[in-house]
């Protein structure tokens, strides 16, 4: 007997046809567009230090990648696509930061990664970002990306590194402060940078660094440390970050009284305190790092003045709607001009999706001066992309009269030292 | 700084240390004489009443002082009543059991600590002390020729630092003259004596423990409000002081008082000095060294006495 094999008809095929666009109009949102990628949103994960020791800067790095995102939005986004940001909170700790990486690149189908701040949740994240081939934009300050110690995934285009700004300032302080320093930082990686790097600069001034006083990062009170400071010391270097910043530089005034040593500050001891905080007035004639000064200095640029608006920070750095929430102004910057690098970078690349990752790496890589501009108010910029680090204009400010008055500004060449890795040899 | 006035410099700060954790572990030990419950979320009540201070703080306004002492007396009997009602609501229904009671209070760290997070936020935020002057200390030495007072920088505390130590030693002293002298601390010593009893002698056993539950998480509380001006409430703060509390409770004894007090003086002032003179690491080390001594060789702590 000869079985009959149906053939396909007209009727069948009309059938199945109508069968499949019901069943691409009942597809989930995401794939539809499939067809129409290039209308997608930009996904850019943001690792926020929202609670734990970092939550100051989590707030304002939070505040100013909101106001730059609305900014690059309404100018039509990156290649006609608008910028969606995806936050996820790492508690400032590593290990949560690696988990929030993962769900960037594979939950969230993120683009790149972006906004880290605290050393050791870089240091703990990044090998993860290399491993998912997730580009990595850290808004940190540690010189583990410029050494070398992490991976060509991971870049820090916005913000200077420890290393370029202690070299930076050391002259200033040995000619106009002294030159035997003693030395307190937070025991991790970001204060172990101003250890080993502040006191080689200060010895290439002629300098020396009398003592070197490490706090574990959890330490709430401090006055049991001061004692171990020399009585010739000449100028007392401080960088203290985490919630116990105020505490820190309080008990630092009620151990000198109106006696003391000159004080150098990095503004990290002091970012979102308010100056006028009662036990804060020994602070008068003291001087500090600053990236970017917090209160609006006489010849403040255009840029500046625009920036400042838009993140909501009023002429003395705090929030325009609450005098008492003051910012973490000094670093913040760094959040505004890496997204604008992103931008440039994904423009540059003609970054479509996630395929074209290695593309923009190479697009930022090959950057070299970005000059001040509405997307770099904080200065003019050299990128290198062989260490993926970037040189800037550091200042040095003087308290007076309650107001952070900038009384030097580096210059780039100041900050540069010779490369210690080429990145750009390793594969992508 | 000269041997000497480093010593001690770092004695009055190991003090200040000494005077607040001797409050937070008196009230961690009276629970657990009393109740047998081992409060794990003891540094969350401790964390409450520091950000409890704050929200008063900021309430009352007007001169530091004000809101100082309103949050002395509010913060301690707030935390005091919320622990009371967990105890209620939560130990009771377990029914004191010990095992289910340390996961309970698990919980109730977490609980607390999350939701300070989501009303308070993660920030540090300080109250203002309602003195803080620099007291001078006195010190002679020989210049060249002649001896004389000198002012090495730093050799000073601040009154506001003196007043914790006096204050924590005062409450410490009420705390004995209830335990000893009053109704209430007889029915204490009572229902810890023998609770069977004490409930066959018609002592109302559950409103003690609610009392008492309520009382330990009041000292701690206590101890914060004291600490707020020096440090900062921040919603993290609560878990040193439960660990180096649960150090101290064990050095000096489950459930002594006596003990617990002179541990914490020791804990507190060999944290100080040991923190100067070496390293903070070490000073941890050596007070976890000495909990595992003590647990060889004399299980019922320093003051304690042996359970049959």
């Amino acid at each position: 007997m000869t079985k009959l094999i149906k053939g396909t008809s007209r009727r069948g095929a009309l059938k199945t046809l109508a069968g499949a666009a019901a069943g691409a109009a009942s597809l989930p949102l995401w794939a539809r567009y499939a067809q129409a990628q290039s209308s997608e949103p930009i996904k850019i994960g943001f690792q926020q230090h929202s609670t734990g020791i970092g939550a100051a800067y989590g707030r304002w790095y939070g505040r100013t990648t909101e106001a730059a995102v609305k900014l690059i939005n309404e100018g039509g986004g990156i290649n006609g696509r608008k910028i969606e940001i995806i936050a996820e909170d790492d508690g400032t700790d590593p290990k949560r930061g690696a988990e929030v990486v993962e769900k960037f690149a594979n939950q969230h189908g993120c683009d790149v990664g972006f906004g880290t701040l605290f050393s050791h949740v870089v240091i703990g994240s990044a090998p993860r970002a290399g491993e998912l081939k997730l580009p990595y934009f850290v808004v940190s300050e540690g010189h583990h990306v410029a050494s070398g110690m992490l991976n060509r995934y991971t870049l820090q285009p916005g913000i200077t590194d420890v290393k370029s700004q202690v070299q930076a300032m050391a002259p200033y302080v040995s000619e106009n402060l002294g030159k035997k320093v003693t030395m307190i930082f937070p025991d991790f990686a970001f204060g172990h940078d101003h250890r080993d790097f502040f006191t080689a600069a200060i010895e290439e001034q002629g300098g020396e660094v009398l003592e070197q006083i490490a706090i574990p990062p959890s330490e709430t009170s401090f006055t049991k440390y001061f004692p171990q400071i020399p009585r010739d010391t000449e100028v007392l270097y401080h960088v203290m970050v985490g919630p116990a910043v105020l505490t820190f530089v309080k008990e630092l005034g009620e151990f000198f009284g109106d006696q003391g040593p000159e004080i150098f500050g990095f503004i990290d001891s002091l970012e979102a305190v308010d100056i006028s905080s009662p036990g804060l007035e020994f602070l008068e004639g003291t001087y500090f790092w600053e990236g970017m000064p917090r209160y609006a200095q006489e010849d403040q640029s255009e840029h500046e003045a625009f920036y400042r608006e838009a993140v909501g920070v009023d002429e003395t750095g705090a929030s325009v709607s609450d005098p008492s929430d003051v910012s973490t102004y000094a670093h913040m910057f760094g959040c505004w001009e890496t997204l604008h690098i992103i931008k440039a970078g994904m423009e540059a690349s003609g970054y479509a999706g996630p395929l074209d990752r290695a593309k923009l790496i190479e697009a930022v890589e090959a950057m070299g001066d970005m000059p001040e501009s509405q997307a770099h108010p904080q200065g003019a910029k050299r990128f290198n992309g062989k260490t993926h680090q970037v040189f800037g204009h550091q200042h040095i400010s003087r308290v007076e009269n309650g107001r952070l008055v900038r009384v030097h500004t580096t210059s780039i060449d100041d900050t540069m030292y010779p490369d210690e890795v080429d990145y750009t040899t390793q594969p992508l | 700084m000269e041997f000497g006035p480093h010593l001690i410099l770092a004695t009055l700060e190991g003090a200040v240390t000494a005077a607040v954790l001797a409050l937070t572990a008196v009230g961690l030990s009276l629970v657990f004489g009393v109740m047998r419950v081992v409060n794990i979320a003891h540094g969350e009540f401790y964390m409450l009443g520091a950000v409890i201070a704050w929200y008063v703080a900021q309430m009352v306004g007007g001169h530091p002082a004000l809101g100082f002492v309103a949050a002395l007396v509010i913060a301690p009997l707030v935390v005091g009543a919320l622990a009371a009602a967990a105890d209620v609501t939560i130990l009771k229904h377990i029914e004191y059991d010990p095992e289910r009671t340390i996961v309970a209070t698990i919980g109730l760290l977490y609980v607390i600590q999350q939701l300070t997070l989501m009303t308070y936020g993660p920030e540090a935020r300080p109250v203002e002390a309602p003195f803080s002057g620099r007291v001078e200390l006195p010190w002679y030495e020989w210049f060249e020729t002649l001896f004389g007072m000198a002012q090495p920088w730093g050799w000073s505390i601040t009154s506001y630092k003196l007043f914790v130590i006096f204050a924590a030693g005062a409450v410490l002293c009420g705390v004995w003259a209830m335990m000893a002298r009053t109704r209430i601390g007889l029915l204490m010593r009572a229902t810890q004596a023998d609770r069977d009893m004490a409930l066959a002698f018609g002592i109302p056993v559950e409103r003690v423990y609610a009392l008492v539950f309520g009382i330990g998480a009041g000292l701690a509380a206590l101890g914060a409000v004291l600490i707020v001006p020096i440090q900062q409430a921040h919603y993290l703060m609560g878990v040193e002081p439960l660990l180096l509390a649960f150090i101290v409770v064990i050095i000096g004894g489950l459930g002594s008082l006596p003990g617990t007090v002179l541990a914490a003086l020791f804990i507190g002032l060999s944290d100080g000095i040991i923190s100067v003179f070496f390293s903070p690491t070490l000073a941890k080390i050596l007070a976890t060294l000495l909990v595992g001594l003590v647990l060889v060789f004399r299980p019922q702590g320093l003051f304690g006495t042996r359970t049959a």
